[in-house]
């Protein structure tokens, strides 16, 4: 007699009427892994003729017990011997009837249907990819003339919102920008000082470091920063609207939606993110004037003649310019990748994820292309 | 202990007792969010294998009180005992062991929307007992065609239906057989046809398989056909109202709250007489 978790089973082999399996108190989720396991194990070891499964003193049979009885009978079946019930009680047979333990057994999975083969996965991600350019397209049109409808009747702008998406994208970042660009300069001061030094060129680590922040590094960072905090937040939300049917919502109560939702966040983040990334400029050279006046034994008089020497007017316009059109892409991607999830929670995640991978590509790329306008426009 | 031995129990009469053995006690809760007390003073037993509705109008706290007694929220004060396990007061780990014996199946199906049906049933099967792949398939299809949604298991909660969802639910909610199952609205915002169906689902489970159901619902007809025992909850009155048979509180209750919930009536004078008119 083997006992198990409230349940248990004895086995009885005779040689003329076969194998009984005489099952005792409740077969159910506690004690069938095991029951199952013993009795499979003993019937492949010892194959028997006919094996009767006794369910008289069961008190208690529920779906686990049915996949017992049904394993034990599909592995007599395959040593070929036959399988019989014996003492099934009424609660124990509505239980079976309930699977068709009989006939028509209930248990089988439906088979997942294949995957799809090569050419048809190609074939189906180049049909997305159009259908995405499709809609990326459809969705810049509608923000233009959500802009033009604003431009032309400024009282349909959604004021408040726009202010607090100000709020959330710029004033709420600005700690963790301001923050970043100053161990930005540190590092950079840092790592160009011990090259410069050899030179005796200490003095050119406030050009360096003003150069490539107002110019270059300054609107990335921010908009990476940006992205990562306002974008990640405009997909999230406006998936979740759209997934529990606000958006819907908005539009029958005849809302034009993308005016409701979009301009207010991409003209928020238009405004400040290029005054970020002024910030962003600041706290850097203040990070590489700690170094030079710490490590290099510059003077800060210095060290800020030198900067405004390097600096011209036209690189902090270009700067701003720049932060200006990475923030509308920001915006732009992060509602954009909202507006098409569906489905349920993992569509947000995937809307999320979507609108920070493709607002970081299109801040480098468009960073590119306006390195290359710039080398021969300037 | 067999069926035969069941039978015993019922000519000694003892049947009857264990029929009234209370799975579920609530002693004096004080429930609320914040400082907000919503129910107070609130003390009921649920019998073990019975079908127990919490009812009453909208914002009264009928899913506070079950949210209470699946631990999803501690009380102010009071005690909830499930299954012989003070919730309130116990460990980490005897708890985690009595959730292993409590299903609860969730307004909005609270299905893992990445996951398919199959997987979703599969998940606790996989997590709690030590079965192979193939007999937690044969498991997953047996509990979904007891739900009616056989040839669903491969589809994602967002491609099926509100009532597909809710059964699916259900289906996941029973993956371990529990002892009790709880459920939140099961039929709210299903048609007839379908919220009839949840009904027959549930009193087939309960019948089959014995399991004691602690169900939250207004729905009138939902209440007549599954349960003998109710309470009734008020927002006004922040605790219980009414408890016993729905019919004879429909019928008999003296209660002008109760009788006019279980009879579909307005409580203002004016809308009903605009009704008579």
């Amino acid at each position: 007699m083997t006992r198990h978790n409230g349940s248990s089973f004895r086995i009885e082999d005779k040689k003329q009427e076969g194998t009984t399996v005489f099952f005792t108190g409740k077969l159910d989720v506690r004690s069938a892994p095991d029951a199952l396991r013993s009795i499979t194990e003993h019937i492949e070891r010892n194959p028997p003729g006919t094996l009767v499964a006794d369910l008289a003193n069961v008190s208690y049979l529920d779906d686990f017990g049915v996949l017992v009885l049904d394993r034990i009978r599909k592995t007599v079946g395959k040593k070929g011997g036959r399988f019989l019930l014996r003492g099934t009680g009424e609660k124990a047979g509505e239980i079976l009837s309930l699977f068709n333990f009989e006939g028509g057994w209930r248990g089988t999975l439906k088979e997942r249907q294949p995957r799809a083969g090569l050419m048809v996965s190609l074939g189906k991600a180049t049909l997305d990819q159009i259908a995405d350019l499709r809609f990326q397209i459809a969705f810049m049109g509608s923000v233009l003339l959500a802009f033009l409808t604003v431009v032309r009747h400024p009282g349909f702008l959604r004021l408040e919102d726009t202010v607090a998406s100000m709020k959330k994208t710029g004033v709420d970042a600005f700690p963790i920008v301001a923050l970043i660009s100053f161990l930005l300069g540190l590092i950079m001061a840092f790592m160009s000082s011990v090259q410069l030094q050899q030179f005796g060129a200490n003095i050119y680590v406030a050009s360096l470091v003003s150069l490539a922040m107002v110019r270059e590094l300054g609107p990335i960072m921010t908009s990476i920063i940006v992205a990562g905090r306002s974008g990640s937040a405009f997909a999230s939300e406006i998936a979740t609207m759209k997934i529990s049917e606000e958006v819907d919502a908005l539009f029958t109560m005849g809302f034009d939606v993308t005016r409701f939702l979009v301009v207010p966040k991409v003209l928020a983040s238009i405004l400040v993110v290029p005054l970020l990334s002024v910030f962003s400029n600041l706290f850097a050279i203040l990070g590489g004037l700690v170094v030079g006046v710490s490590m290099l034994d510059l003077t800060a008089n210095a060290y800020m003649t030198q900067t405004f020497k390097t600096l011209r007017f036209f690189d902090l316009w270009f700067g701003l310019f720049k932060s200006g059109f990475f923030a509308l892409l920001i915006a732009w991607m992060g509602c954009l990748r909202g507006f098409q999830a569906s489905g349920g929670a993992s569509a947000v995640g995937k809307a999320t994820t979507s609108a920070v991978v493709s607002s970081i590509f299109l801040i480098i790329l468009w960073d590119s292309i306006f390195a290359v306008i710039i080398r021969y426009w300037g | 202990m067999g069926f035969h031995l069941c039978r015993d129990y019922q000519v000694l009469g003892i049947a009857r007792l264990m029929a009234e053995e209370a799975i579920i006690q609530v002693r004096n809760l004080e429930a609320g969010y914040g400082t907000q007390v919503i129910l107070r003073n609130i003390s009921f037993e649920v019998h073990r294998g019975e079908i127990f509705i919490i009812l009453g109008g909208s914002g009264c706290g009928k899913s506070t009180l079950l949210k209470h007694m699946i631990g999803l929220r501690p009380p102010i004060s009071g005690k909830v005992k499930v299954d012989g396990v003070e919730i309130t007061e116990s460990d980490q780990k005897t708890y985690r062991k009595l959730l292993r014996n409590i299903g609860v199946l969730y307004q909005s199906s609270a299905l893992i929307s990445s996951m398919t049906l199959a997987e979703n049933v599969a998940l606790p099967i996989r997590e709690y007992t030590g079965l192979a792949d193939d007999e937690i398939a044969s498991l997953v299809a047996m509990k979904l065609a007891l739900v009616d949604l056989h040839g669903y298991e491969h589809h994602l909660p967002s491609e099926i239906s509100g009532g597909m969802k809710k059964r699916a639910g259900l289906a996941r909610a029973m993956a371990l057989n529990p002892d009790i199952l709880f459920f939140d609205e099961p039929t709210a915002g299903l048609d007839p046809i379908t919220s009839a169906e949840i009904d027959e689902l549930i009193l087939k489970i309960n019948r089959s398989l014995g399991t004691t159901m602690v169900i939250v619902t207004h729905e009138l007809q939902s209440i007549f056909r599954l349960a003998k025992r109710v309470i009734m909850l008020d927002r006004t009155a922040r605790g219980i109202i009414a408890e016993g048979d729905p019919t004879y509180l429909r019928d008999h209750s003296g209660n002008k709250t109760v009788r006019h919930f279980f009879n579909r009536i307005p409580m203002s004078e004016e809308m009903i007489s605009g009704r008579t008119r």
